[in-house]
């Protein structure tokens, strides 16, 4: 209810300064989701072995057992659907966690929970001696999720209130010493250095479909909590005790949210190593077309990430002919510019 | 006047000046702290030493073998801890004033990312692992990558935010860069890397270690000179321009002082994470000043990196050798965590 009128109010305000807000999401979700499909045609379509757009076309309507058939639904097809839930995982992770930080700085990487993963696996690799994505997958979650806890923890053992430059502090603190802890075992041991060097890059070109299956029920609950707060973050946007006299339920949606964060950043890392920028660019971009409601931030979030996730693995994929880029390394190269120029843009990226 | 603190005021002919007193005596207590646990660092080793045969070997008697070990080999090491530390702890507290924030620190703005890349491709791509080839590279990288956040987050002025948010996205980039390239190159040639981007100070010696302090030395002193600027640059360009200071200038002279503090650490000792960060913070929270004080915060950073020294020695004797940085990382980074959560238990606040 409240956040009907904050919203109502908002696009008022908007529509007054002469330039209807309604208008610009309308062209900007088509536009996202026109993006989208072109996205996953393009990851159908292009990689690292050279199939003809017209083979690609046909065995998509006809699944014979020819070669082209095999490397289309067995390869690029889960592929594409990997980046599809992660990038959607990310985006809204990103987003959930800037609107319960109220810091637009704030990235699932940047509170430590790449590095918790990362942590963990490293554990699990260097000391019970995992092998094997599938052995990684539950390590890395626990790590995440724990990380993404105890940062939380951090922040908020006063009253149930977090402040934000704690939470970044404690973040980047937590994460550092994960960091540091895994780099020790990593330079201690050559085979764990080997093995676990990929790991962090972000990629999703090793993640199996039944790994994938086994987290999409963590990420499918995420997702539908954060839309469901959606709301109630409006409110929290405007401070905990304007939001709490607005009638939100403030510690509660904020134990819901982070409860989201978890197992939307937790499972999207664990499939991927953690894919940097992500979670942090997509709600800016987002923001820049939807105005600051939340619930159009996270369900656009949703749909503008997988776009960002499946155009970088498609050029990693392109660029390196025949080896691959990870997804997670053009993630970041794309990303950076975009971040700086949104940073230098007229209006500074606050919330 | 009550400034909230203890001061002592000095005053004669040609000089006067108004002394925090807890922020002097716990700034001499860091360092004296610091240089004894270098001291006590210097006992340990492949050939263990007694205190008293390295403080006679200091002093200039004692057995000829044992001076060359404690002076030529292991006092470079112990003075590296020291100074570095401080040289970190004042890029630190010069960085986190300039953006009035607690995250900014050198390796926030893209320095250690920088340098990193740079000795990634001369030790991987160029294939040179030679002392003042890694140095001069981590210098280049690091002082180029700093001048390019500056200048991409220049717009009417710098703002402290701006930086930060420009320096995680060029950190982030080159990161991914490096990862690139570690994870396309030999096992060994990898490792190689790894270990220097972990930042270990073992390898310092006499030859490497004298330029270092003639640098540390000035940067000392321009630090000090710089001490009042950086007090009214606070206060904010407005105020600080009333006051008579001309902040476009302070503010280039700082950063410069600043990135030389982690500019020659990194080219000796490899990037040492989180003492730029966590040490005035350290410094602030146990002189209780109101910000953050150059002093206080080159004596905490001598003294975290002197016990990390030692830690690391200790932990070479019963295990095996981590590089020093890894230790500042983790132990700077729990006791962050910590006071944090103190904090927040004490009091409910925003903290600077």
């Amino acid at each position: 209810m409240t956040s009907t009128t904050i919203a109502q109010d908002a696009r008022r305000q908007t529509a007054r300064a002469g330039r209807s807000l309604r208008g610009r999401r309308t062209i900007g979700l088509g536009f996202v989701l026109a993006a989208l499909v072109a996205a996953v045609l393009a990851s159908l379509a292009f990689g690292a072995n050279a199939l003809s757009l017209g083979d690609v076309w046909q065995v998509l309507w006809d699944r014979d057992r020819s070669e082209a058939a095999i490397i289309v639904w067995t390869q690029r097809w889960p592929r594409t659907i990997v980046a599809i839930l992660v990038g959607a995982a990310f985006g809204v992770a990103g987003a959930l966690i800037q609107a319960l930080t109220r810091n637009p700085l704030a990235d699932p990487g940047i509170l430590g929970v790449n590095a918790g993963a990362g942590f963990a696996v490293t554990l699990g690799v260097g000391v019970f001696g995992l092998s094997g994505i599938t052995g990684y997958i539950w390590f890395a979650f626990i790590g995440a999720a724990a990380a993404t806890f105890v940062v939380y923890l951090v922040g908020s053992a006063g009253r149930g209130l977090v402040s934000p430059v704690t939470l970044v502090l404690a973040g980047v603190a937590l994460g550092a010493v994960l960091n540091g802890f895994a780099t020790f075992l990593t330079l201690i041991d050559p085979e764990t250095f080997q093995s676990i060097r990929d790991w962090g890059l972000g990629s999703i070109a090793r993640t199996s479909l039944d790994d994938t299956l086994a987290v999409v029920p963590f990420l499918v609950v995420g997702l539908v909590l954060a839309v469901l707060l959606s709301g109630a973050l409006n409110s929290i946007a405007l401070g905990d005790d304007l939001a709490a006299s607005l009638g939100t339920k403030v510690v509660r949606t904020r134990v819901l949210g982070v409860l989201a964060l978890t197992l939307l950043a937790g499972g999207a890392t664990a499939l991927t190593g953690g894919l940097a920028f992500v979670g942090l660019m997509v709600p800016h971009i987002v923001r820049w077309f939807v105005g600051p409601d939340q619930r159009w931030i996270i369900v656009c979030s949703a749909l503008t990430a997988p776009v960002l996730v499946l155009t970088a693995d498609v050029l990693g994929r392109v660029i390196a002919r025949p080896g691959e880029v990870e997804v997670g390394i053009l993630t970041a190269v794309i990303g950076a510019p975009v971040l700086i120029a949104l940073v230098r843009s007229r209006k500074a990226s606050g919330l | 006047m009550d400034f909230g603190y203890a001061t002592r005021t000095v005053r004669s002919g040609w000089f006067s000046a108004r002394l925090p007193v807890r922020v002097l005596a716990m700034s001499a207590a860091l360092f004296i702290i610091s240089g004894s646990v270098a001291v006590v660092a210097i006992t340990y080793g492949d050939y263990p030493l007694g205190l008293d045969q390295v403080l006679a070997a200091l002093a200039g008697s004692g057995e000829q073998f044992h001076r060359m070990i404690v002076v030529e080999w292991r006092l470079p090491v112990a003075a590296a801890a020291v100074v570095f530390g401080a040289l970190l702890g004042i890029g630190g507290a010069i960085f986190q004033s300039l953006t009035r924030n607690p995250l900014g620190s050198p390796d926030v703005i893209g320095f250690d990312a920088g340098s990193y890349t740079a000795v990634v491709v001369t030790i991987l791509v160029l294939g040179s692992g030679s002392y003042w080839s890694v140095a001069s590279a981590a210098i280049i990288g690091g002082l180029g990558t700093a001048f390019a956040v500056y200048a991409i987050a220049y717009r009417r002025g710098i703002q402290g935010f701006r930086l930060i948010v420009v320096g995680i996205g060029v950190s982030a980039m080159l990161g991914a860069i490096n990862a690139y390239l570690i994870t396309r190159a030999d096992v060994d040639d990898a490792m190689v890397v790894g270990f220097w981007g972990a930042g270990s100070i073992a390898r310092v010696s006499w030859t490497s270690m004298i330029p270092s302090l003639v640098i540390a030395l000035l940067i000392v002193v321009a630090a000090s000179l710089l001490s009042p600027a950086l007090r009214t640059l606070e206060l904010g360009d407005d105020a600080a321009t009333t006051q008579g200071a001309r902040p476009g200038l302070a503010r280039l002279a700082l950063l410069t002082t600043g990135v030389a503090t982690v500019a020659l650490v990194t080219a000796a000792a490899g990037p040492i994470g989180f003492v730029a960060l966590v040490a005035p913070q350290l410094a602030r929270r146990l002189t209780g000043s109101p910000g953050v004080s150059l002093l206080a915060a080159s004596g905490m950073g001598a003294a975290l990196l002197a016990c990390a020294h030692l830690l690391s020695l200790v932990i070479a004797q019963f295990y095996r050798a981590i590089p020093v940085g890894l230790i500042t990382v983790c132990l700077g980074g729990i006791y962050l965590v910590w006071l944090l959560i103190r904090e927040a238990r004490t009091q409910y606040g925003t903290p600077r």
